[in-house]
């Protein structure tokens, strides 16, 4: 499995294509918590099951500010198709031309097979990897690990804004 | 190792002697054809150890890739506050591809129960915080597709197979004689 990138990196900006026509860039979501979880493949059956419990948890990533991504190298029309069947309410970005260009620099990708890595980062209001998770390729890593991340960035963010508004008062 | 994050409590829906040496839970859509597989298999295990075994049953409606999870969950709660949760849940799994309101409307005759109260229940979305609840539970406790086993709070990773839940089981069984 890779090594991926950990937490205290700065994530690697990227600008991807999300719907056939539309561009979205990471540095634009600064402000926001974002889940970033990197997928091998569209129609996959493990795959499938990942985005349908997340789209499930949109509401409880909404409670937290946070946005969710899905990055895989297939085609921004092979994402249309995929999300119109999964009824998926969140973006699917293509990571598909330079191929895994973006899962490379996050060092989650899978040379041999030429996908992505079943990978999940969660990055900080100011675009730094608070948390990351490699699964091993055929495991649905579930959402267990990103509500804990969210959690506990919420809760250091609690404790950090207190500091500062008593530091003020003094 | 992934273990069940919030315990088993007296307002879980539960079959077996509440001290039973094993506890096998089942995160589960009333929707989904892999727990709909499950089903009699669940059935033959609890005939099979009995007494000695305990199951309890959490939901998990993935709604938004099955439309009648939820509401078909709703109305085994609605069921279950009036002590017919088994049978309700019995008759949701056997009649899976029916699922809709005019089936939860017959099995809720069937049992007895007021049609109208369920009517009643669906559309205020009575029971929708309790279905909630189970589903964030297993996300916490690591519950990644469904059906999703525990055998005594650890997550079982192998098949739901009568042959690989009975041998989980039974493992768990003779852990509990030695100690």
């Amino acid at each position: 499995m890779a090594q991926l990138l950990t937490a205290g990196t700065a994530a690697p900006n990227f600008t991807l294509h999300v719907t056939p026509d539309q561009l979205l860039t990471l540095d634009d979501l600064k402000g926001k918590p974002v889940i970033l979880a990197l997928y091998p493949a569209d129609w996959s059956p493990v795959c499938g099951d990942q985005v349908t419990l997340y789209n499930e948890l949109l509401p409880e990533f909404r409670k937290y500010g946070a946005e969710l991504l899905g990055l895989s190298v297939d085609g921004v029309w092979c994402h249309a198709a995929f999300a119109r069947d999964r009824r998926l309410h969140f973006p699917l970005l293509s990571d598909f031309e330079p191929k895994g260009a973006v899962a490379k620099s996050y060092r989650a990708y899978r040379e041999g097979e030429g996908v992505c890595e079943r990978a999940l980062f969660v990055l900080d209001q100011k675009g730094v990897i608070f948390w990351s998770y490699c699964s091993p390729i055929a495991v649905n890593p579930g959402a267990d690990g990103i509500l804990d991340a969210l959690e506990r960035m919420a809760k250091q963010r609690d404790i950090h804004d207190n500091a500062q508004s008593s530091s003020h008062a003094a | 190792m992934t273990t069940l994050k919030v315990p088993v409590t007296p307002h879980d829906h539960a079959k077996g002697p509440p001290n039973a040496p094993v506890t096998l839970l089942e995160y589960g859509d009333y929707e989904c054809p892999y727990c709909g597989l499950a089903h009699p298999i669940v059935k033959l295990i609890q005939k099979h150890f009995g007494q000695r075994l305990r199951f309890v049953f959490r939901h998990f409606p993935l709604s938004q890739a099955h439309p009648n999870a939820e509401s078909a969950a709703q109305t085994a709660e609605f069921a279950g506050v009036n002590g017919k949760f088994w049978d309700m849940h019995d008759g949701l799994y056997d009649n899976q591809d029916r699922l809709g309101l005019p089936l939860y409307l017959t099995l809720t005759s069937l049992l007895g129960l007021s049609e109208l109260e369920l009517r009643e229940a669906l559309v205020r979305g009575t029971f929708a915080p309790k279905v909630r609840a189970d589903f964030l539970s297993g996300v916490r406790s690591g519950v990644n597709g469904t059906p999703c086993f525990f055998i005594n709070g650890v997550r079982h990773d192998g098949t739901y197979a009568f042959e690989d839940l009975g041998a989980a089981i039974e493992q768990q069984l003779r852990a509990h004689v030695m100690t």
